[in-house]
């Protein structure tokens, strides 16, 4: 186990702020993802989930606040951090492959003007394979399921070949099969020492799936080891008081215990 | 059919500039920002009277630079119209190049107490009149080619940045290339794409050119360097078929009116129109298309 000096943060998020217009949407957050973990963002809609990822990443404007990835700011280290959009973020009907949507996670090794090449090329398929897609590789995107189109989107992470991965909902409308697919994908990643932070949005499977959880409704409401920040109290303070929620949340909960005493006892 | 010299030049003159729009419109197609030609032609009014008004001369240089000015302006101001006031990008667009068009239509009134500048001269070039010319080849020839090859040194040096930045614009600026800097960058092709071109064969071609071909080839294929190789090809015929439908036009009502010619009906309006029946035309094709595949997966059920 690292202790608190040894591990280093790969992305610290200090007391950031950021408004749309004069909205405020993400209010004092403070967000931690350590090495080597499976790192889950959850919150109800409209929480500021995305919006937490992308001001982190600069693609939209900080208000206040202070964002290091490995200790250093973000355009130093670019290289080292792949970013998922929520896959509703692209038009699915471009002409384009699926080979070449994975090739563009490569597009900053290549660099300006240079086209892509038959290496490049190779690694994209080599990282469809990886996520189960080698037989569509020169498939137009458009005639690709939801299901498929996100996991093209995973292996163009996969291809960037990063140490820290932002993925925006990877589970969002998968079927059983695909999730299990991609949650191995993640469980890969951190087996080779890499960190992943998910926005996730299926309660139940959060402790299956993750290590760290952040609960955030516009603040960051409390995070931390999902066994010890996992609470019904505490998705009480990030949901609210709604029925629905609080006994799905209590469910998810009794599971989280459940299936962490199984890992106890093995 | 009485075919001349003159046009053997428009038909190469057309063809060139058609091309030469069809490129920046399918990058802008791809962007959804199609409109934006649209939007730029009429912008570059106060652009062109700004020019005049401080050099107080017709050079094509001033004019040039003004009304480029004034089509960045346009893009520029559409994004940030865009960002603050929360509207769709169409509106925005709509919003600011009214403006700017009114705006150009003031300063024109002003201009034009001066000097004879005439705002139908800015918004319909002809290339009848255009490819007149004493040189052994007419400058707008020379112009649109240069375009046409600039444009398309632009594209294949850019096609990847510029496929990444209409994609998916936020991975493009997670990995460095700043999609909206392409985003831009691919505006201001446009916009001197748009000035130079409507110089000699107006505003409407162009606006149709930066639109049509791209549209009807995305009708046809799913595959980027199929979409633009049929944009230019379709661009290209555009121009033939306009010009040739020109021709037999003007004879046909010539015929039926008693007089000899009318030269009214402009080679650049048909080209215009014909881009339109190509659109039509492909569009009927998909959907016959569609249609016999629906017909043979029912029979195949049927039978199975
Ligand atoms: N571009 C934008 N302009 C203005 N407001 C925005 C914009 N994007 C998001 N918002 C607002 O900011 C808030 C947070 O949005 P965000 O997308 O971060 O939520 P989220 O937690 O990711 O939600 P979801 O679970 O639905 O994906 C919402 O209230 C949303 O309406
Ligand atoms: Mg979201």
């Amino acid at each position: 186990m690292h202790t608190a000096e040894t591990t280093p943060l790969l992305l610290a998020v200090r007391d950031l702020n950021v408004a749309y217009q004069s909205k405020v949407v993400v209010w004092d957050a403070d967000f931690d993802a350590p090495f080597g973990q499976l790192v889950a963002i959850v919150g109800p809609n409209g929480a500021g989930k995305s919006t937490l990822i992308k001001a982190a990443l600069g693609l939209v404007p900080i208000a206040s606040g202070s964002v290091r990835f490995f200790g250093l700011p973000y355009a130093e280290v670019r290289h080292r951090v792949a970013y998922v959009p929520q896959r509703e973020s692209v038009d699915w009907d471009f002409p384009v492959s699926a080979v070449d949507v994975v090739a563009m996670g490569l597009y900053r090794r290549l660099g300006w003007c240079l086209p892509v090449r038959r290496r490049e090329l190779d690694l994209a398929r080599a990282a469809l394979v990886k996520v189960g897609l080698a037989d569509y590789a020169s498939r137009q995107i458009s005639q690709l399921s939801g299901g498929q189109q996100q996991r093209v989107f995973l292996a163009r992470a996969l291809a960037q070949d990063a140490d820290l991965y932002l993925m925006d909902e990877p589970f969002a409308s998968v079927d059983a099969a695909t999730e299990r697919a991609i949650v191995e994908v993640l469980r890969e990643l951190r087996a080779s020492g890499r960190t992943v932070v998910c926005v996730h949005h299926d309660l139940p499977t959060v402790p299956e799936y993750f290590d760290h959880v952040a609960l955030l409704n516009m603040r960051v409401v409390a995070q931390g080891p999902v066994s010890s920040t996992f609470t019904a109290e505490n998705l009480r303070k990030t949901y609210g008081a709604r029925l629905t929620l609080l006994e799905e949340a209590a469910q998810a909960v009794e599971r989280a215990r459940v299936s962490l005493q199984h890992r106890e006892e093995r | 059919m009485n075919w001349t010299g003159l046009d053997t030049w428009i038909v190469i003159t057309g063809v060139l500039i058609c091309m030469a729009c069809a490129l920046p419109g399918t990058f802008l197609m791809l962007n959804r920002q199609s409109m934006l030609g649209d939007g730029i032609s009429h912008a570059v009014l106060p652009g062109l009277a700004v020019a005049f008004l401080l050099t107080n001369s017709r050079d094509i240089f001033p004019m040039a630079a003004g009304a480029v000015a004034a089509g960045v302006l346009t893009a520029v101001l559409t994004q940030m119209v865009q960002r603050f006031g929360q509207v769709e990008s169409g509106a925005a667009l709509g919003v600011v190049f009214c403006g700017l068009f009114a705006v150009g239509l003031i300063l024109i009134r002003v201009a034009s107490d001066k000097v004879d500048l005439d705002a139908d001269c800015v918004l319909y070039g002809s290339i009848e009149t255009a490819v007149v010319d004493v040189n052994l080849v007419p400058r707008v020839a020379w112009i649109s080619g240069g375009l046409l090859i600039f444009n398309a040194l632009l594209i294949a040096f850019f096609y990847k940045e510029l496929r990444l930045a209409a994609f998916d614009p936020a991975l493009a600026t997670t990995l460095g290339f700043n999609a909206n800097a392409i985003r831009l960058g691919l505006t201001v092709v446009a916009s001197v794409t748009t000035v130079l071109a409507f110089e000699s064969v107006g505003s409407i071609l162009v606006i149709a050119m930066l639109v049509v071909p791209a549209a009807a080839a995305s009708l046809l294929t799913h595959k980027l360097h199929w979409l633009l190789a049929l944009a230019l090809v379709l661009a290209a015929a555009s121009a033939v078929l306009g010009h040739i439908g020109a021709i037999t036009l003007r004879r046909f009502v010539g015929g039926l009116f008693g007089q000899s010619d009318l030269g009214a009906t402009s080679s650049a309006a048909m080209m215009a129109v014909t881009a339109g029946v190509l659109f039509l035309i492909c569009w009927l094709v998909t959907a016959v298309r569609q249609f016999a595949n629906r017909r043979r997966v029912a029979r195949d059920s049927h039978r199975s």
